[in-house]
């Protein structure tokens, strides 16, 4: 028998990378990847020249929408962080792990969109739509941290005092940097979101953005984009413990309005709006199935195929930008000039949310799935190629290494490529929530079947898209899971 | 070939060498022993950026590649030698030529059977006979190898330093083992607190004296 060792062999890694990249091949064969505008070019010149003369003239009070993206940010964050330190407490049961997964795998967005209907413009709609998938994912974050901490002094006193005090003396202290740290972290994403929740009515920077975009006030889109640039960036300089009283005491004056919360509607939600319809007409059981079966073909499944395609096509595309770009912020290949520039780039891309790249994409390029897969590339291999960039910094390397390709593809690519392929995966989830959200837009994801049945009115069918949209994004990520642990590939938990 | 003078090396404040003067001859078999800490790995890599463009090193962490095949970790020696293309060419599929060549080396090194193993799955000491080959495949006038053999028993250890001996001109190697630095080579320069204290020729030193090295 012939020895295994004599013949090349490549990994698994680089075989489930070519898999990969031949499903996208796949994919965009039967994807809308075209340009639809008769002239892109004019309106490009038309958003470039927007850039040069950013003006916020026409917009009443632009202090009132910073105030308001902070406040919904603040407050969602808080209740989210709360919740789900309670809801960590408690994560080794298995009822509690499962509601949360599927609590997270509903976009921000769709939650907005149900609350809407059931509070209308009342703050609480934006609050609970931010607090609920947050604290989802503070609960699993938490929980892991919890899990890694050193639990030698624990396990001393537990027996001679109560858990509660034992957790508060001996766990607590030495968890809570980590617990600081990403909940910063999250805030910084709560402000993304809180801004991207006014296209949907909330009174944020997105709201202000929306009706620029759809004016085609460019000089208004780039003042309110660079107000959210100076948000972001400055954060470390505004955000400290000893404010954050102060922050929270003030932020439900500034997001209350005058709506009020009406109780028949939300009877009438529960009650009536979210029943399937054969059942609330009292329709036989055959009538239900063939509703069921009406929407599954004609709605939902559509809707999956695209939202898989598009997934799949932009979750190729980041990694190929992601190993393109990481050598911008590495000190193995730029100096520090060039470094400089290129983290300035990754910077405002990865902090531009997807949601608003896209819709500047669809303007250009008209309705087609293009957008959406440069948008979400863009965005995500700036977030991979960050993390990758550092990860490459800190790499030990011996006195006579080679430079240029040969240092890339010899040296660096083959040490940092499980590191790459562990972030990769822990974004696929990701880029699947937000590929489905992107059909708010207009492409035909399982958002837009969400949007259009909220639109007529049909709020027990987008319930039952949303319910599947959950599902999807569970079984991506428990797949997404399933490869990592059998290529053994281990990440650290990171922005979504 | 290579001449110190009174040369000082210090690391974030602290000093790692001390006034170091030191001429080393085209043709010479040096050995620098000392404590681990006394500065040899700090004089090997000054004499390395000394002697960069035709030096072959073995680094005491061997800097391999955890990913990537025996054959390819030996053949980043000759990386600079060959275009771009015909690198990457090589990376994707390990083409004849080199693969010939890089097997000669591991056969002497008794690794050939693992050519193309991960080096992620080896012993210590493969690893290190994978650095080993490296330098091997990478030629050159100059050899700069920290603690070379020091995963090895001791037949290898010999085999490997008689392997060295007969594919390099002038040979420094950083040696704890003082036995192997009297047998293979000519001038021995013993390091203490990053001063040099011993430098003489191999054939007027005893084992004892070098071991006092190491007695404090």
């Amino acid at each position: 028998m012939p020895n295994k060792a004599l013949h090349f062999q490549h990994s698994q890694r680089w075989k489930i990378s070519w898999l990969f990249v031949f499903i996208a091949m796949v994919c965009m064969v039967f994807s809308d990847l075209s340009i639809n505008t008769y002239d892109p070019l004019t309106e490009f010149i038309k958003i470039l020249s927007g850039l040069f003369h950013p003006s916020l003239n026409n917009i009443s009070s632009p202090l009132d929408a910073v105030l308001q993206t902070i406040s919904f940010a603040f407050l969602g964050v808080a209740m989210g962080s709360f919740a789900g330190f309670v809801l960590a407490l408690f994560f080794n049961f298995k009822f509690i792990r499962i509601s949360c997964a599927l609590l997270r795998s509903v976009h921000e967005l769709f939650w907005a969109l149900i609350f809407l209907q059931i509070f209308g413009l009342h703050p609480i709609t934006g609050l609970l739509a931010l607090a609920i998938p947050y604290a989802a994912t503070f609960a699993k974050v938490y929980a892991e941290i919890i899990e890694e901490g050193d639990q030698h002094a624990y396990n001393t006193i537990k027996n001679h005092s109560s858990i509660i005090s034992a957790f508060f003396y001996a766990r607590l202290p030495d968890l809570w940097p980590h617990f600081v740290s990403y909940t910063r972290y999250r805030l910084e994403c709560g402000l993304r979101s809180s801004t991207v929740l006014g296209f949907v009515g909330l009174p944020t920077l997105g709201y202000y953005l929306n009706t620029a975009f759809l004016e085609g006030e460019y000089a208004q889109v780039w003042a309110l984009l660079f107000l959210f640039y100076i948000l972001i960036a400055s954060i470390r300089y505004w955000v400290r413990a000893k404010l954050l009283p102060v922050y929270l005491f003030i932020a439900p004056f500034i997001i209350a309005n005058d709506n009020v919360i009406s109780f028949a509607n939300i009877s009438r939600f529960f009650s009536h709006d979210i029943i399937p319809s054969p059942i609330r007409n009292g329709e036989s059981l055959t009538a239900l199935w063939q509703w069921f079966s009406q929407l599954f073909l004609t709605e939902a499944l559509p809707g999956i195929i695209n939202t898989i395609l598009l997934t799949q096509i932009a979750l190729v595309l980041t990694g190929i930008l992601a190993l393109a770009w990481f050598p911008l912020i590495s000190q193995l290949f730029f100096k520090r000039f060039g470094r400089l520039s290129g983290n300035a780039f990754l910077i405002i891309m990865r902090s531009t949310p997807e949601y608003i790249l896209t819709f500047m994409l669809l303007i250009l390029w008209g309705p087609s799935m293009l957008p959406a897969v440069i948008a979400l590339g863009l965005h995500n291999a700036a977030i991979i190629s960050h993390l990758m960039g550092d990860y490459s910094n800190k790499l030990n390397l011996r006195a006579d290494i080679s430079r240029g390709v040969n240092l890339y593809f010899y040296e660096v690519l083959p040490r940092i490529y499980g590191q790459f392929l562990a972030f990769l995966f822990y974004r696929w989830e990701i880029i699947m929530r937000e590929t489905a959200i992107l059909g708010i837009l207009g492409i035909t994801t399982l958002g837009f079947y969400i949007d259009s049945a909220i639109a007529d009115i049909r709020f027990d069918k987008a319930m039952i898209l949303i319910a599947i949209t959950a599902l999807l994004n569970v079984g991506v990520d428990a797949l997404a899971r399933f490869i990592r642990s059998r290529l053994r590939l281990k990440s650290t938990a990171e922005c979504s | 070939m290579i001449n110190l003078q009174s040369a000082n090396v210090s690391y974030e404040g602290k000093t790692a060498l001390h006034n170091i003067s030191l001429q080393i001859r085209r043709g010479e078999k040096l050995a620098l022993v000392g404590h681990s800490g006394s500065g040899k790995s700090s004089l090997l890599k000054l004499l390395y950026s000394k002697q960069k463009n035709n030096s072959a090193l073995i680094p005491q962490e061997y800097g391999l590649v955890q990913n990537l095949s025996i054959f390819h970790n030996v053949y980043m020696g000759q990386l600079g030698r060959k275009p771009a293309w015909y690198n990457l060419l090589n990376l994707i599929k390990p083409l004849t030529e080199p693969v010939a060549a890089v097997n000669t080396i591991l056969q002497s090194l008794q690794l050939n059977e693992k050519i193309f193993d991960p080096v992620a799955t080896l012993s210590g000491g493969q690893q290190q006979r994978t650095a080993i080959a490296r330098a091997l495949y990478h030629n050159g006038k100059i050899l700069l190898a920290d603690e070379p053999v020091s995963s090895l028993d001791e037949t290898q250890s010999k085999l490997v330093m008689k392997l060295l001996c007969s594919q390099f001109e002038t040979l420094i190697f950083s040696l704890h083992d003082v036995d192997l630095a009297l047998e293979f080579c000519d001038r021995v320069v013993g390091l203490s607190h990053g001063k040099i204290v011993i430098n003489s020729l191999a054939k007027n030193l005893t084992r004892t004296e070098l071991l006092e090295l190491y007695a404090e």
